[in-house]
């Protein structure tokens, strides 16, 4: 049973229509749910247009294939932690990056191709050519993105001095060897497409190896952008608008969101893209940091936070790392019982993804009306008794807003120090992400509690208790 | 090593420098702590608390001062209760080096290593440890708290079905950590508080508790190296003298907290001052120690002068909190100096060896000058732009902007025109839509909230699995097709990516609750 191609073009469009809106649900928590299943049926609906659609063969192995897939895909969806969302994202991406080259080489390799010709024949070429190279980069970018958010590549950037030109080069490489895929005749280009395919995949590895472990959110969305714009180049060389709108969509919404991160960060885009230097330079004196670190131990914090009116609590990738969000949440519902006044500050770029903290704040029930962005808890910090720092550094240095040498200087930043009291926990005074020193350590208001996250808020939870 | 807390012997002390919670700590730094039977009565700590928190309940002062390493003292010592200190201990106190010469050479002979606790140089490193502070806090707020007792109003203003009340107008003089504490306090009772101080800089100090800065039209500086205020040139008395009588006819609580350390204290509120005054009115002056700095104030003594203006010249010293307070300062220091197990008297360190006034059978005062910095030293000051300027900025600015998206408008408007020109129409028309859906992600996600990134990245993830429509229109019904298994790997692993996307989404979803 086959369904006409004008029907088939309108569930495309409906399709189309369900994905914008499954976008723009995910505006707010209450429509976000409705959004997901917007796209569930989009998806579902373009699929079965799809294969019902004319000149479609091989059903036995695509649903064989699409089951297969649904309970691999169910398996690593459930048994995922949500500390480990940022890697999964990552590999999922990397999927769509393979699917991309798989599909360009399959259309290449169709005699339909083959029987084009002319501009046509050219422009068709172009296509596969460029969607494969999109493709390439996004797979081997992903998986180096993963390794790295998994721990197993050092998140540390790795750089040296000609990358640039390095890359360059291979860019140019590639462009030749699409004239010369262009000129093969039927599928002699093979060979080009092979090599151009490799080059594609070196740069992805370099280009992601270059960033270090704090922009990874940015390469995270940046790939998540790539892999539309592959699934839109796709489209262009099946001719299937449905691609390419949802290609475009997926593409412009992760460039945007890799935008809105690097203007929280206070840095250009294409620095943290094209990772000329991972972080800029230090470019002043590094300042000799005045005061004394002094720290608490964990009855201590507990008295103060017994005493405070209002508490503060700024996580950073620390609490993720220690998955202390669960005792936090405990010990946040301790607090407000005794009438407390608690709230979250999220940094924009804290974590390991855009909106990694809300995650996993929201998967130990944290109520989402108190998890306050930094824009709206700022003004209030001066009015805070105390603001417990959770695993986060850079996004607390004061150094950001007065020191105009440093690295980070013009980032926005928490203003925990303007509370009254400033609790840090850390493992250690190391320095953070960025390899700034935070003066807030050495502030008179503000005291370190040393030791692992999640062991620290389980003694002061016990304080709490006593 | 053992602490000593002696009984304080002066009848107006009411102070103790140890509290049960500062024996816990003593002890947590490795000392084990005896404290004389008693010395926390005047404090209301008694003795079974004392004895609760791990502290030895000794009987005589004799066996503190015979049998201590460190000897923990509110008030200078008596010449008797120097008599009965070991040679080699350690005493931390009040000394008042400047004023107790003699005091300091009893304390030299009898080999006692004396650490005044009033000497502790005012740096940043030293402020956990600055009792000058900390008493000061205090001092300050309980000169409002006195002050509004002997004031027969309400400090709030307040209109009530009886009538409206005013709210009481208080002056605070001098703005160091006892005014500002004054000025803190003063505003939360709800009272019109107005601070004066010769220092320029403290002016933010000032309004930041909430107090309008009253000056004097005279350039003049009052700020010195060592974060105290200098005398000022006549012509600034003069001016400041007639602000204050002008304020004298308003106002009804006056605080005046100005001291000079070493010297008696500037006399700036004069008879005449107190003479302009409503009845009914409150001087509390904090320097009254030290002189005063008004001139009918009487040391210790509470009275009513002619025209009915209470003067304070005594305040309660809040004994339980300033003990608390004081007893931690001392808990700092120590723990500064190495704790009991790393105990050590380092003449090298800054803070030591500046309080340490006798050492070794040697007076070590008065020490070399260390200039603090109030305001952070010699640093650049920035000039904010006028308003102006920030708008003439941000008008140019907007300009450039305007003409820029003309420019890269005009760009891709020739750019679009030049693939018209040569792309076939089914390119044009796929274009067209690409095109046009990039502005729809565009203005789609732009007002999506910050907390749902990761969702919406799980979910854009999945949707761009659509994929997989290239491999289901590539897949063919021959198995052998090199096409064919190309195709169905995309399909599974699109197909994954889809599946894995939504599910972990929902799975993320369900999580966020109100």
């Amino acid at each position: 049973m086959f369904i006409v191609k004008e029907i088939q073009t309108a569930a495309y469009l409906f399709a189309s229509i369900l994905f914008i809106l499954s976008l723009s649900g995910l505006a707010s928590q209450e429509s976000a749910k409705r959004g997901v299943l917007f796209g569930i049926v989009g998806m579902i609906i373009a699929i079965i247009a799809t294969v019902m659609g004319q000149g479609v063969e091989g059903h036995v192995y695509i649903i064989s294939a699409i089951a297969v897939a649904s309970f691999i895909g169910i398996m690593l969806a459930r048994k995922v932690e949500m500390t480990a969302m940022p890697q999964l994202v990552a590999i999922l991406h990397s999927f769509v990056g393979l699917a991309a080259v798989l599909v360009g080489i399959g259309s290449y390799l169709d005699p339909a191709t083959q029987a084009l010709s002319g501009a046509e024949h050219t422009i068709h070429l172009v296509e596969v050519f460029v969607g494969i190279f999109i493709g390439a980069i996004t797979f081997t970018g992903s998986i180096i993105a993963w390794g790295k958010l998994d721990g197993k590549i050092p998140s540390k950037p790795w750089s040296f001095a000609g990358l640039q030109m390095m890359n360059l080069i291979l860019l140019t490489a590639c462009i030749v060897c699409g004239v010369f895929f262009c000129k093969a005749e039927g599928t002699g280009g093979m060979l080009y497409l092979g090599i151009m395919t490799a080059i594609a995949s070196f740069i992805g590895i370099v280009l992601v190896m270059a960033i270090g472990g704090g922009d990874m959110p940015v390469v995270v969305s940046m790939l998540n952008s790539y892999s539309g714009w592959a699934a839109s180049a796709a489209g262009f060389m099946l001719g299937n608008d449905l691609l390419i709108v949802t290609g475009a969509l997926v593409g412009s919404s992760g460039a945007i969101l890799s935008m809105h991160m690097c203007e929280a960060m206070n840095r250009s885009f294409f620095s943290v893209i094209f990772a000329s230097s991972s972080l800029g330079a230090r470019t002043g004196e590094k300042k000799a940091m005045e005061g004394e670190v002094t720290a608490l131990n964990h009855e201590e914090v507990a008295t103060l936070l017994k005493e405070a009116k209002s508490v503060v609590i700024v996580p950073g990738y620390g609490m993720a790392v220690a998955k202390a969000q669960y005792p936090i949440h405990e010990m946040v519902q301790v607090l407000q019982k005794a009438g407390k006044k608690v709230r979250f500050a999220i940094h924009p770029v804290a974590g390991r993804l855009p909106g990694h903290m809300n995650v996993l704040l929201a998967e130990a029930n944290v109520s989402y009306d108190i998890v306050m962005e930094m824009d709206e808890i700022n003004p209030d910090m001066p009015d805070t008794d105390v603001v417990m720092v959770i695993g986060a550094n850079d996004v607390v240095n004061p150094s950001a807003q007065d020191d105009p040498g440093c690295s980070i200087y013009g980032m926005p930043v928490i203003e925990a120090w303007k509370a009254e009291k400033v609790i840090i926990m850390k493992r250690s005074m190391s320095a953070g992400y960025s390899g700034e020193d935070n003066p807030l350590f050495y502030k008179p208001n503000s005291e370190m509690l040393y030791g692992d996250a999640k062991a620290s808020v389980e003694k002061i939870l016990g304080f709490l208790k006593a | 090593m053992k602490v000593g807390i002696p009984a304080e012997i002066s009848p107006n002390e009411l102070r103790v420098a140890a509290t049960p919670k500062t024996v816990k700590r003593l002890q947590k730094q490795g000392f084990e702590v005896q404290i004389q039977k008693g010395a926390g009565i005047k404090a209301n700590f008694s003795d079974k608390e004392f004895e609760e928190a791990g502290a030895k309940i000794v009987n005589s002062a004799a066996d503190i001062y015979g049998n201590s390493d460190i000897v923990l003292k509110v008030k200078e010592p008596t010449t008797e209760e120097v008599g009965m200190m070991k040679e080699g201990l350690v005493m931390l106190s009040y000394l008042w080096p400047a004023q107790n010469q003699d005091l300091l050479k009893k304390l030299a002979d009898k080999k006692v290593n004396a650490i005044a606790m009033d000497a502790i140089p005012r740096i940043s490193r030293a402020q956990k440890m600055d009792v000058l502070s900390s008493m000061a806090n205090i001092a300050g707020y309980r000169a409002v708290i006195e002050g509004s007792y002997h004031f027969g109003r309400f400090l709030n203003g307040q209109i009530t079905a009886a009538g409206k009340v005013e709210p009481a107008k208080v002056l605070v003089i001098g703005a160091g950590v006892a005014g500002l504490a004054a000025i803190g306090a003063a505003n939360s009772l709800g009272a019109v508080v107005r601070a004066f101080d010769t220092r320029k800089e403290v002016a933010e100090q000032i309004e930041s508790m909430g107090a309008q800065f009253l000056t004097v039209e005279i350039e003049e500086d009052g700020a010195t190296s060592s974060g105290y205020s200098k005398e000022m040139s006549k012509e600034f008395i003069e001016a400041e003298m007639k602000l204050f009588l002008e304020q004298a006819k308003e106002c009804d609580i006056v605080i005046t907290t100005a001291q000079i350390p070493g010297r008696p204290a500037p006399k700036l509120w004069m008879d005449y001052h107190v003479a302009a005054m409503k009845p009914g009115s409150v001087i509390v002056d904090l320097a009254a120690s030290t002189g005063g700095n008004c001139a009918l104030t009487k040391n210790g003594e509470i009275y009513t002068t002619d025209n009915g203006v209470t003067m304070v010249g005594k305040l309660n010293q809040l004994p339980s909190q300033a003990s608390q307070l004081y007893g931690n300062n001392l808990c700092h220091l120590l723990d500064d100096m190495g704790k009991a197990e790393k105990w050590k008297i380092d003449m090298e360190d800054a803070v030591v060896s500046r309080a340490m006034v006798t050492y070794n059978g040697k007076i070590n005062w008065p020490p070399a000058p260390l200039p603090v910095s109030p305001t952070a030293g010699g640093k650049a000051k920035v000039i904010p732009p006028t308003a102006e300027e920030t708008k003439a900025n941000d008008a140019e600015i907007a300009k450039k902007k305007a003409t820029s998206t003309w420019i890269s408008i005009s760009v891709i408007g020739a750019l679009l025109l030049l693939v018209g020109a040569f792309a076939p129409s089914a390119f044009i028309q796929h274009f067209t839509v690409f095109v046009l859906a990039i502005f729809v992600g565009w203005q789609v996600i732009s007002n999506v909230s910050h907390a749902l990134h990761t969702p919406l990245m799980a979910v854009t993830n999945a949707i761009s699995g659509i994929i997989v429509i290239g491999g289901l229109l590539q897949t063919k019904n021959d198995i052998g097709n090199v096409m064919t298994i190309l195709a169905a790997v995309a399909i599974l692993i699109a197909s994954i990516n889809i599946v894995g996307g939504f599910v972990v989404t929902h799975r993320m979803l369900k999580m966020f609750k109100k």
